[in-house]
């Protein structure tokens, strides 16, 4: 199975699987590229996320399939056809603002009724779809308030249903849970995917929160500065990050920089330290070595020596408790370089760690990946 | 530690409320004489005669009276309509704008803070240079002048909390760009153009010095204050305090209304 759906096509239609299909989008703002040259297949219900930090163009891209921006180059295939010449109002594509966009003066009902009322959906249909809507989304009970009677929760499923009852093929969401606090974005973050697997509809979600995306996608395109940079599956992209930049920008990652040798990294202070390579990166180049904290394993010096391919002595700088589980920084080398390990609260020996403790701490080469160097200077 | 302060009536604040209740009599006691006068049995200010409606009666059967009124409904309504269009397109437009412009922004306010002489004098010059036939006409069309910039205020602060993806997702649920305006953004801008315009139907109906300056010759477009100016020439007829009476409830309550459905406006 190919990472990027794209590169597997040669013709339209090719994949029946495929709902949207893009082509080489690109879209310039004046000087400015927000789009360059993506190409993604999203497929039948899936649940898929664009992700990346602000100004990435995520949100510019979800404008472009809902129909509210045009292209510069490229195409946008829904079911092997080509949208370019469908009004946003024609599309079977629906979005859901990240304001929400309710209208404050109609009920809740009546938001809901709207798209299918422009379908010319009447009478006891145009009820009974809507019924049905209101209860998959829990709102039966608040059909007739205003959207200014409702909380945060209930406005974004209202929301929600408004665009789900006309059953579009795929439904964009922008940002949909960044107005909720905390706690509810939690529980929304799996009432969503409950709620996508229910109505089996393509859902694409814009999210610039990488841990939002990890537990509601089913795939994640990861994109910066207009460009896609890995699209794979969460795990996927957790456990095998492409560069630098996935890697740090999903989860927490230790980087050791230096260059490339025959046998794996040269740190400064550090030596030679081994890790998988990917293949992007040749004898020479300038390269990290990314560790996983959870991948780390860190003993007192006075205990025996670790048994791990890679060993290296440093001082306990920093002890960061999370509640369940306990941050430990170690400065090693001389240059400075700091390694974050996380270990459970309630492992053997996690309450004895002192900060200025001497301590070991090793990995296995199968746990360290050799990454190019693509970070921003 | 926990000093107890003595509760002592502070002297500015003695001083301020004394002040308010200083202005509220001088705005008002005037006003009020002038109500109560308009009912006046005797007609006299120097004589109370026992209340009675004979002076409303009076001004019933006064026809040039009555044509003024008329001229006064006219001009309101039509300058009121014609400046709510063009007062809430213009806000539109000003909100949308992508990039502000500061002079841009002062001139749309400049016809309220123009004194009207200068706006009446203007408009005088402006028509007779076109060669224009004076008449109803060209007071709704100066009443429209200044009554743009209110309505387009007024507006504007109901769109600056407009939504404006709500218009968007309107679209994104399959409705045209007429059906958008006359289900999502018209209903949910409402209050503010009804505010702007009870605002503007205010203002048209007791404007003297523009409606003065426009009117051209003849007695055929006559507004109200400008027939109670004609008549008080001759004294302070009981018939004009009737008159005035009546005028102010209908501003007043105008007032009112657009400030109740204004205040509703901005705190949804």
């Amino acid at each position: 199975m190919s990472t990027d759906g794209a590169t597997m096509l040669t013709e339209t239609g090719a994949d029946a699987a495929t709902v949207i299909r893009l082509e080489n989008i690109t879209k310039r703002f004046g000087a400015i590229t927000a789009v360059n040259d993506i190409s993604l297949n999203l497929k039948e219900n899936e649940f898929f996320a664009l992700l990346g930090p602000s100004g990435c163009g995520k949100t510019t891209l979800l404008r472009m399939i809902a129909g509210f921006e045009s292209l510069n180059e490229g195409r946008i295939l829904l079911d092997g056809k080509d949208i370019a010449p469908l009004r946003p109002n024609r599309r079977p594509i629906n979005l859901m603002f990240q304001s929400f966009a309710l209208f404050p003066h109609m009920s809740v009902r009546a938001n809901v009724s709207y798209g299918l009322e422009m379908e010319g959906v009447r009478g006891s249909e145009l009820k009974s779809r809507v019924d049905r809507i209101l209860e998959t989304t829990q709102l039966t009970e608040y059909a007739s308030r205003k959207p200014d009677q409702l909380s945060g929760g209930q406005r974004q499923r209202v929301a929600l249903a408004r665009a789900l009852v006309k059953e579009p093929r795929v439904l964009l969401l922008d940002e949909p849970l960044a107005a909720l606090d905390k706690k509810l974005r939690e529980h929304m973050q799996l009432e969503l995917k409950r709620l996508q697997h229910e109505v089996g509809i393509t859902f694409v979600v814009v999210t610039h929160d990488q841990e939002e995306a990890l537990v509601m996608a089913d795939r994640i395109a990861l994109m910066r500065d207009g460009e896609v940079k890995q699209c794979a599956s969460p795990a996927e992209l957790y456990e095998h990050p492409n560069s630098r930049f996935v890697a740090d920008f999903i989860g927490v990652m230790n980087f050791l920089d230096g260059e490339v040798s025959v046998e794996g990294v040269v740190v400064q202070g550090l030596g030679v330290l081994t890790g998988r390579s990917n293949g992007d990166t040749r004898t020479g180049d300038r390269a990290c070595l990314a560790v996983r904290p959870e991948r780390l394993t860190v003993a007192p010096s006075s205990a025996e020596r670790l048994i791990h391919d890679n060993v290296l002595d440093g001082t306990l700088t920093d002890i960061a408790y999370h509640g369940q589980d306990i941050g430990l920084h170690i400065a090693v080398g001389d240059a400075g370089q700091v390694l974050i390990s996380r270990l459970s609260a309630a492992a053997e020996g996690a309450a004895d760690f002192k900060v200025g403790d001497t301590v070991q701490v090793g990995w296995q080469t199968q746990n360290a990946l050799i990454l190019p160097d693509d970070s921003k200077t | 530690m926990s000093a107890r302060i003595p509760r002592r009536r502070d002297p500015a604040k003695l001083f301020l409320g004394g002040h308010l209740w200083l202005v509220y009599t001088f705005l008002y006691v005037p006003i009020l004489v002038l109500m109560a006068l308009s009912f006046n049995d005797l007609g006299l200010p120097t004589a109370w005669g026992g209340v009675s409606l004979k002076w409303y009666g009076e001004l019933a059967q006064n026809d040039a009276v009555l044509r003024a009124a008329l001229n006064t409904v006219i001009v309101a309504v039509v300058s009121t309509i014609l400046a709510t269009l063009l007062g809430t397109l213009l806000a539109f437009g000003v909100e949308r704008r992508q990039r502000r412009n500061n002079t841009m922004e002062a001139l749309l306010f400049a016809p309220m803070i123009i004194p009207d002489i200068v706006l009446a004098i203007a408009l005088l010059s402006f028509f007779t240079a076109l060669n224009f036939t004076l008449g109803l006409h060209s007071i709704i069309m100066s009443h429209v002048v200044f009554n743009i910039a209110f309505v387009c205020a007024v507006v504007r602060t109901r769109l600056r909390n407009f939504d404006f993806s709500i218009v968007e997702a309107s679209i994104d649920l399959g409705a045209g760009e007429v059906t958008t305006f006359r289900r999502v953004t018209l209903p949910a801008i409402f209050p503010g153009v009804l505010a702007g315009g009870l605002l503007a139907f205010t203002l048209s109906v007791d404007e003297f010095i523009i409606a003065y300056f426009t009117a051209g010759a003849g007695q055929g477009s006559t507004t109200l204050p400008m027939q109670i100016y004609s008549m008080i020439r001759f004294g302070v007829t009981p018939e004009i305090n009737a008159m005035a009476t009546i005028v102010m409830l209908v501003s007043f309550t105008l007032v009112f209304i657009s400030q109740r459905i204004d205040r509703k406006a901005i705190s949804q």
